[in-house]
């Protein structure tokens, strides 16, 4: 079964990066600071962990800090029990 | 003391001709924003300040004298030239906030043709719609823009040149693609700067409203002596400040106070190219002892939430003046940057289409938290009745913003849409489209948009365009967007939606539809929430009552529905 690390990074990539993009995204690649990521789109990736873990994010924890690499969503994630 | 100590007296006082002495501007002269913010400053004998301080994500850190920056944007004049780039040709800059951003966009005008910025973050059907409009001829951008580019290529025959500046290889250019390596171009000492006029046009910001495509705003070179004097009234830039305007140059904020404003002024100011984080972006104040700072009532909203723990990490002792733009800049944020920053904010009103501040919290005048201030000197600024666009002199009344044409950055056409751009224009004035009304001390208090256009994040989005992208989806059979109140964005999208038969609603259903219109016209755009609704209310002739829907979702009244056609 796949790791809750792996599938955040796959749709990551799948849905921010465009096709033809090359650019590598790993699990410490730097995602709202770095430009992949904006505040509007986090939301998106907000309701896309909602949705496949059935939880719910409270916007104080939904900070651009914690979805800033695939590591810190992982660690936010732990924080409702998926592990 | 301020660059103005009284705003009665330079009321008084203020002239545009003066301004245009001040820059050394006479009627029928050369006037190129180019070597305004360039050769011109280093002539004053600031060639060796820095004019650009540029930081990514990653803290690396490159900076340009005004110097530098006069040869780059020289140099970069003479590449397009020699490529085969005419004066009057559209050239797109579609980047992040690198500096090939900046000094392309001086380049461009220094060879005469118009820049046309668009916001990196715009899908393929926002980027294709607006480079079809202004029959581009080139667009600058980087290799990671480049698929977005790829994809509409084959509809853009008019898009001659596709410049890459961080591309090294060669070999894997395709069609049309050329690499513009800025460091090593021909350093040009000497260029010959076309001879634009007052009225040669300059730069075309496009803009969004209720209904119809986005419309090319079109300014000329004579809007610097607009945006040179407002930078230096109302943000109060004075030489030796450093200054951060964290607008992105896709927007016109970002042209007009984060590129010609500044740098008509000879002022040092820093670019941030990175995400935003709280910690982000105090660590680069205190990094660069940033003293002005103009931003936008979102992102200081979105300090606000983050408190004041990651504030006391740093050291912001350098500001000195703060600024904000783009929305409605609410009282308490106005309070609650006095607390923490020991000053207020101070809004400023204006949009696409005015190129400059309109009306300003100036330094030296009292801020009433919440409002918008009082007009920039030497323009006429009223209100005018809602229906009969008659201007009216009333306190505490409500109607539209309106400006009497004639300041220096008006915009002077709609690109290739004269009727649109006459509308904008009635019983002599230029009406905004913004709701406010004026207090018994003459300051402005903004209320709403008089239209159905949504404002987030201080950014103006259609709802036709989102509707329209919105039925390419192949669940969707109908559908309304509204503006929907928010805390930190003002307003964001909001879609109401009604499936077509063989379509559930679900969540993730939901989140397809969001992820469809983030990447076919902009996150901005993307709906933050979606309603599943049966059917949508419409007017007997079948349009669609968006207001009818705004108003239940702001709890207002509904207004006269005599004319719907179905019950909700």
């Amino acid at each position: 079964m796949e790791n809750v690390k792996d599938i955040v990074l796959d749709y990551v990539k799948q849905e921010y990066l465009e096709d033809g993009d090359d650019r590598e995204i790993k699990y410490d690649t730097a995602l709202i600071t770095g430009g992949f990521v904006d505040s509007f789109s986090m939301v998106s990736l907000k309701v896309f962990l909602e949705t496949k873990y059935n939880i719910s994010i409270p916007d104080d924890k939904a900070t651009p800090e914690a979805f800033d690499s695939v590591n810190n969503i992982v660690d936010l994630l732990k924080g409702f029990g998926v592990n | 003391m301020h660059n103005i100590s009284s705003y009665e007296e330079t009321i008084e006082n203020f002239s545009w001709k003066s301004v245009e002495e001040e820059l050394g501007y006479k009627p029928g002269d050369t006037i190129n924003i180019g070597e305004y913010c360039t050769d011109r400053i280093c002539r004053l004998g600031m060639g060796k300040r820095k004019a650009l301080i540029w930081q990514d994500h990653s803290g690396n850190v490159k900076t340009w004298t005004f110097d530098q920056m006069r040869i780059d944007t020289n140099s970069i004049a003479w590449y397009l030239e020699n490529m085969g780039i005419k004066p009057g040709d559209r050239v797109c800059l579609f980047m992040d906030k690198v500096p090939e951003l900046y000094l392309g966009f001086l380049g461009i005008l220094k060879m005469g043709a118009i820049v046309q910025p668009l916001f990196s973050a715009f899908g393929t059907e926002s980027l294709e719609t607006r480079l079809e409009d202004a029959k581009t001829t080139a667009i600058i951008t980087q290799k990671k823009h480049l698929p977005k580019i790829r994809n509409i290529l084959k509809d853009t025959e008019y898009l001659k040149y596709i410049i890459i500046v961080d591309q090294t290889d060669e070999l894997h250019l395709k069609d049309r693609e050329h690499i513009l390596d800025v460091e090593n171009l021909p350093k040009l000492d000497h260029y010959h700067i076309y001879k634009s006029t007052a009225e040669t046009p300059s730069v075309l910001h496009y803009t969004s409203g209720t209904t119809g495509k986005p419309k090319g705003a079109q300014h000329v070179h004579y809007s610097i002596i607009s945006q040179y004097i407002t930078t230096k009234y109302s943000l109060d830039l004075k030489e030796d400040d450093i200054y951060w305007c964290t607008a992105d140059p896709g927007w016109v904020t970002g042209t007009s106070y984060g590129i010609i404003g500044p740098w008509s002024n000879g002022i040092t100011q820093c670019v941030l190219d990175s995400g935003f984080t709280a910690e982000g972006w105090y660590s680069f104040i205190e990094k660069h002892k940033i003293t002005v700072w103009y931003t936008a009532p979102t992102a200081i909203r979105a300090l606000m939430k983050e408190g004041e723990e990651v504030i006391k990490k740093h050291d912001l002792s350098s500001l000195r003046f703060l600024a904000s733009i783009g929305e409605p800049l609410n009282a308490e944020a106005v309070l609650w940057s006095d607390k923490v920053f020991g000053m207020k904010f101070h809004d400023t009103y204006w949009q696409t289409e005015t190129g400059s501040m309109v009306i300003s919290n100036y330094p030296c005048m009292k801020v009433k938290p919440g409002s918008m201030g009082k007009p920039f000197p030497g323009m006429e600024v009223g209100l005018v009745d809602i229906n009969t666009h008659e201007y009216f002199d009333k306190k505490g009344v409500v109607g539209i913003i309106a400006v009497k044409p004639g300041w220096p950055a008006m915009f002077r056409a709609y690109w290739n849409k004269k009727e649109t751009y006459d509308q904008k224009f009635v019983n002599g004035w230029y009406l905004c489209g913004d709701r406010a009304s004026i207090d018994e001390d003459g300051y402005f208090w903004f209320v709403g948009r008089d239209d159905d256009v949504i404002n987030t994040a201080g950014h103006l989005v259609g709802p036709f365009e989102i509707e329209s992208a919105l039925l390419e989806h192949p669940a969707v059979a109908e559908s309304a967007a509204i503006g929907k109140p928010d805390q930190i964005n003002m307003e964001v999208v909001k879609a109401f939606i009604a499936l077509k038969p063989g379509f559930e609603q679900n969540k993730m259903l939901e989140l397809e539809i969001m992820n469809f219109i983030r990447k076919k016209l902009s996150p901005l755009a993307m709906p933050q929430e979606i309603e599943f609704v049966k059917s949508l209310p419409k007017t007997r002739s079948g349009k669609i009552m968006r207001r009818v829907l705004k108003a239940k979702e702001w709890g207002e009244e509904i207004g006269d529905i005599s004319t719907l056609e179905n019950d909700m």
